[in-house]
């Protein structure tokens, strides 16, 4: 909402003294919140005159264009009241036009210094200027022609265009669509300085009668009040006020006829839309009813639109002329031949208004004010002063007939306790300080010892609750008035095991040298084909989205690996040798257990119902992933570097793991995206919590990454699930450690899990550890065999171990793996 | 050796002359002192002072000695091998200590060399950043909660007193799932866990919710269709506003220092009711609006000596009803912000995407914790 400030002066008696500042941070401590102060006139310095073109003698240039020689009348602004020679390039006016003239001194916006020049073989002493150049709005179709009335050749024409003028931008919540008007910005201000309020729309109007354009509601509901009014006679071509003009202008919308542009500054001035028709266009009486679903009508923007049966229209006997509230119809429109004009001014449902406006994507003024609330009480005073304005600049005569049909909904009557805005607020309120507060804000208030009996003014139809009533309290105390007082100590718990538990894996990662991403969760079907996912993937069911941002990425991903391999590939890009990168985040697996339901907001769902609202989401686990690529280490004075491989992803989930305390076990498995060969599927007790490996060569491609990169992803909820809760303390041994190496040749396939387990179950009680430290493959061991070499430590807790006992136990684990495993010991 | 001899002439061993003595004792010193290393030292030793050196010898004579002469002998000779070996250690300690020193400097190397073979990992400033709060208001007891980010419509909007044909459904441009009569959305805000805590807990409750969130936005330097919040609730006996501005006061000034503190603008949420922009001291200028010269506005701020922080206001009864509470007994109030733009203007990031670029240089230069 835009308004001069003089408007908002001409409304209220605010005190001389207070400056334009002053008063926005009043508003805004109120409410109306500053967006902006705009002073056009601010950047324009110099004489800028009125003038009056006396001649004007068109003259073709060697360029193509042809330029006006004009000589310009500017009174005695020039020193000399000689007309004034200057050369301007515009067409849209004529002899006998005022203009606007800056002359040789004047600055306009942007520091462009105005001077006596010589141009196309004149001595061009000024400039006329379009509203562009003086920084009054993109319109560079020309010059500006000043309406007839503007003034005498050598005013100022700062006041002609209102450049003296500060305009106030707010920003206005959709709860306070009173303020969508200089009758509510003016009577805030009003509140805000305790100062006398004209209110615009005190004026008296005359009692509804039958002589009234016939005007038959259908829908109460939908329109409670109507009001029509009628003017003869009326010259459509009458210009528009120059005053009137430049407010419509400085509010930030545009001037168009006379017949429009009085509509719009009413509407600005009360907030209540108005529709004029043109009377001789009408068809019999005027109906408001809802549409006939798939009724079409051609809306003034000269849409064809096909109506619902939600939308309310307006009707006469050739069909629907207007879509109420919202916006006109073309049959009916002013036109510049237009002399009977009826105009209308009622009262809408605002839902239905909101409806309407969404269902037809049309947002306009009158829309965006119907659909918020409007005072009932104005559609007779609003078509009454659109009537006299009509009458009083287009010569016409306003008909003595007045129309006001339906019955004004009435306000709700709110009890509270006297105390409940200071209670709320936690200000000291006094009882009666929150009744002289409420109002002033137009409440009308009954105190009944510690109760109030509150009725909101209708202007209000915001104001519906008890709470409601404490913000108008408080906001006119002033929310700076509010103490600062910590709430009583809560006795929280800290943080859930799991909130712990994944700052614990955060940082273990982050410590083993990967950095965190965050990316969008979005994907499409691409995405799942650079993965190399089969047709019939589990991760291709996805929940989609009914208005992604981009066609191509509908789906909420199933996997976190997409946001974190175009990440690796970004960095590398941009030059780095190499990433570690890793991402916790959640993915969505739709359940298909049908829609969610809506239930009523009067009563909390019962748990049955609210179990049924949680079943029917997605599941959404919470997932981690890691992509490793290019150089892992680098290389420098003390060698070479290394290049992340299968193996460093596989190491990752294994110390995750071992973290957690989760006894992770690794096997190999085939899985895209990940090569095939060396792939590891990770499970814990047996359950499949996600996969580890070097990432196949054709996804390394399709996503720009080096080959060999390699990746892990797994379900961390259930990880984390299965980390141990209480750690028991480990009982240590000092005895001496014994050692015992051995080295094993088994067929190639066998696995190292397998040996490795043949070993330690062989090995019994005394086995402290096992490790692998060497694979050999070659010519000692045969074609098709591995040789592996674990190394054995024993400790007992009580004593310590003789050879002959570590001995036993070495052979006893050798013989296991050899039964189990075909091991023979080298 | 030789068995004792009463009849023997102890002038005729001449290695136990004292002359002899001192000469082998003076002829050892000399050795040492000379020795130049530990090598020299060690051949020095083995003449002068090993089984085979002179005075070695000579104590082995000693038992050939008569009785009488013995002692002076015994004497003569400890005095002199223990001159000796004491000169050695002495020798020896002084030899070490340089040879020490000699390899100390031999072994120099250039420590401004690289050593960065392991590269530097790091968590995302948005993860330590919502940590960071989740943790100031753990400190006063609060508790964190979470919620879905594909969220039921009716949480995210109808029990937040967001009716269907609420204005602010508008506002809040939505992605819905598809179908969208299954009712579902992506969350808007965090406040469908606050309805989720309502709904399951009983009062009192004192939680945050940091989360994920998304909007229709378009991507740029400010806007993201996907970005992160941080929502409080505060649900007890009592609850006003003077609680809220309490809260919001000790969250600003433990995130951004002593002396920021914030301000209420009259404001319009549908889940408050009264409804407050939270503004918070600029950090950087301290609410003067100037820059560090004085001389221009301050960039942080803009001149305003304010920085929009977020929403918040007391909670609308009609949260309250739809969520199981009882609107008699208890009162609210609940606060939200966004953690991205808190990160913006805290660490005076120019592009909301770097958050999302997943770019190692940014992130790792916040280091592990914010």
């Amino acid at each position: 909402m835009k308004t001069p400030v003089s408007w908002i002066r001409e409304l209220v008696d605010l005190p001389a003294d207070v400056t334009t500042e002053t008063l926005t941070d009043r508003l805004t401590a109120l409410g109306l919140k500053l967006e902006a102060i705009d002073a056009p006139g601010a950047a324009i310095t110099g004489p800028l005159v009125v003038g009056r073109v006396l001649t004007m003698e068109p003259e073709p240039q060697k360029n193509g264009k042809t330029i006006n020689w004009c000589s310009v009348d500017v009174g005695d602004a020039n020193g000399s009241g000689e007309p004034q020679g200057i050369v301007c390039g515009a067409h849209n006016f004529a002899p006998g036009d005022l203009v606007v003239v800056v002359l040789p001194g004047g600055v306009l916006p942007g520091g462009f210094a105005i001077s006596a020049r010589k141009t196309y073989g004149h001595v061009s002493a000024g400039m006329i200027c379009s509203a562009a150049e003086l920084g009054l709005g993109e319109d560079h179709d020309g010059i500006i022609v000043l309406p007839a009335d503007a003034g005498e050749p050598g005013d100022s024409a700062f006041g002609v265009l209102g450049l003296d003028e500060e305009i106030i931008e707010f920003e206005i919540n959709p709860d306070r669509a009173y303020a969508l008007s200089l009758r509510g910005v003016a009577r805030e201000a009003a509140l805000g300085f305790g100062v006398p309020f004209h209110d615009p729309a005190a004026r008296e109007v005359p009692e509804p009668d039958a002589d009234g354009y016939p005007v038959i509601i259908d829908d109460p509901e939908g329109c409670p009040v109507f009001a029509a009014r009628r003017v003869t006679g009326f010259d459509a071509t009458a210009p528009t006020p120059a005053w009137m003009a430049r407010r419509i202008q400085q509010a930030g919308m545009r001037p168009i006829s006379l017949g429009v542009d009085v509509t719009n500054y009413v509407m600005l001035e009360l907030g209540q839309p108005i529709h004029g028709y043109d009377g001789d266009k009408l068809d019999g009486a005027i109906h408001v009813r809802r549409a006939a679903e798939g009724e079409r009508l051609t809306t003034l923007d000269g849409a064809r639109r096909v109506l619902s049966s939600d939308d309310l229209v307006i009707v006469d006997g050739s069909g629907p002329i207007g879509l109420a509230g919202v916006m006109g119809g073309a049959s009916t429109e002013l036109s510049e031949t237009t002399t009977h004009v009826v105009i209308e001014a009622a009262h809408w449902d605002a839902v239905s208004m909101f409806r309407t406006g969404k269902r037809h994507k049309l947002s306009s003024e009158a829309g965006k004010r119907n659909e918020r609330g409007v005072d009932p009480l104005l559609p007779a005073v609003a078509a009454d002063r659109v009537a006299e304005l009509l009458a009083t600049y287009g010569g016409g005569t306003v008909e003595p007939g007045a129309t006001l049909v339906g019955v004004v909904p009435s306000s709700p009557t709110i009890e509270i306790d006297a105390d409940l805005p200071a209670r709320i607020s936690g200000m000291p309120i006094p009882a009666e300080t929150a009744v002289a507060h409420l109002e002033a804000v137009g409440c009308a208030v009954t105190v009944q010892g510690e109760r109030l009996t509150v009725v909101p003014p209708t202007w209000r139809p915001d104001v519906t609750d008890p709470y409601d009533l404490v913000e108008e309290v408080a906001r006119v105390v002033g929310y700076d008035q509010v103490p600062s007082v910590l709430p009583r100590e809560a006795a929280g718990r800290g943080l859930t095991r799991e909130q712990r538990l994944r700052r614990r894996v955060g940082r273990l990662l982050a410590g083993a040298g990967c950095v965190e991403v965050v990316s969008f969760p979005f994907v499409g079907e691409q995405t799942f084909d650079d993965l190399g996912l089969p047709p019939d993937d589990v991760l291709r069911r996805t929940v989609t989205l009914a208005n992604p941002i981009s066609s191509e990425e509908p789906s909420y991903t199933t996997t976190l690996l997409p946001g974190l391999l175009k990440a690796a590939a970004r960095n590398l890009g941009r030059g780095a040798p190499g990433v570690a990168l890793f991402e916790t985040g959640t993915v969505a697996f739709p359940v298909d257990r049908g829609p969610a339901p809506i239930y009523g907001v009067d009563l909390r769902p019962s748990d049955a119902e609210l179990e049924k609202l949680l079943e029917v989401l997605p599941r959404q686990p919470l997932f981690l992933a890691v992509v490793l690529s290019g150089e892992s280490e680098r290389p420098g004075w003390w060698g070479s570097g290394r290049e992340s491989g299968w193996a460093d992803s596989i190491a990752l989930v294994r110390r995750v793991a071992s973290d957690l305390g989760v006894p992770l076990e690794v096997v190999s498995a085939a899985r895209e995206p990940w090569h095939p060969g060396r792939c590891a599927r990770l499970e814990v007790d047996g359950v499949e919590i996600g996969h580890a490996g070097e990432l196949h060569p054709k996804v390394c491609k399709a996503f720009g990454l080096p080959p060999r990169s390699a990746a892990l992803e797994l379900d961390l909820d259930h990880l984390m699930s299965r980390a141990v809760d209480v750690v028991a303390g480990p009982a240590l041994s000092t005895y001496p450690l014994a050692k015992e190496d051995v080295a094993l040749v088994v067929d190639a396939t066998t696995t190292v899990a397998a040996v490795e387990e043949a070993l330690r179950e062989g090995a019994g009680g005394l086995l402290e550890s096992i490790r692998l430290f060497d694979v050999y493959t070659g010519d000692q061991v045969g074609a098709g065999r591995k040789s592996l070499a674990f190394a054995l430590r024993f400790r007992a807790g009580d004593r310590t171990l003789t050879e002959e006992e570590t001995g036993a136990a070495r052979d006893a684990a050798v013989a296991v793996a050899a039964a189990r495993c075909g091991a023979v010991q080298r | 050796m030789s068995g004792p001899n009463t009849d023997y002439d102890p002038v005729e061993v001449s290695t136990l002359q004292p002359e002899e003595v001192e000469a082998a004792r003076d002829a050892a010193l000399a050795a040492f002192a000379a020795a130049g290393d530990l090598e020299q030292l060690k051949q020095a030793r083995l003449e002068h002072a090993g089984d085979r050196s002179p005075l070695a010898l000579a104590n082995r004579e000693i038992g050939a000695l008569p009785p009488q002469a013995r002692k002076e002998a015994g004497q003569r000779l400890g005095q002199a091998r223990g001159a000796v070996n004491q000169a050695l250690a002495a020798r020896q300690a002084v030899l070490e200590a340089e040879h020490e020193e000699r390899m100390l400097v031999e072994e120099t190397v250039d420590v401004t060399v690289p050593t960065d073979r392991l590269p530097l990992g790091a968590r995302h400033p948005i993860t330590t950043g919502s940590e960071l709060i989740a943790d100031i208001f753990v400190a006063m007891g609060w508790e964190v909660a979470e919620g879905p980010v594909i969220e039921a419509e009716w949480l995210n909007f109808d029990a937040l007193n967001l009716g269907p044909d609420h204005p602010a459904r508008t506002m809040q441009d939505t992605f819905w799932t598809s179908p969208a009569e299954d009712h579902l959305v992506l969350r808007t805000h965090t406040s469908p866990v606050q309805a989720r805590t309502m709904l399951t807990r009983e009062p009192p409750i004192y939680v945050v919710c940091p989360g994920r969130v998304f909007r229709t936005d378009e991507y740029d330097a400010t806007h993201s269709p996907m970005f992160h919040q941080v929502e409080g609730l505060a649900i007890d006996e009592g609850i006003s506003m003077a609680h809220l501005k309490g809260t919001l006061d000790h969250f600003a000034t433990a995130m951004f220092g002593e002396g920021i503190t914030t301000r209420f603008r009259p404001s319009y949420f549908p889940f408050t009711e009264p409804s407050a922009e939270v503004d918070l001291v600029c950090f950087v200028c301290r609410g003067s609006g100037l820059d560090e010269s004085g001389a221009d506005t301050c960039r942080t701020c803009r001149g305003e000596g304010w920085i929009e922080w977020g929403g918040c206001g007391v909670v609308n009864p009609r949260v309250l009803v739809a969520c199981g509470v009882d609107p008699e007994r208890y009162s609210g109030f609940a606060f939200g912000m966004g953690i991205d733009r808190t990160l913006m203007f805290r660490h005076g990031l120019e592009d909301l995407r770097a958050l999302f670029e997943g770019d190692v240089r940014f992130t790792t230069a916040f280091g592990s914790e914010l």
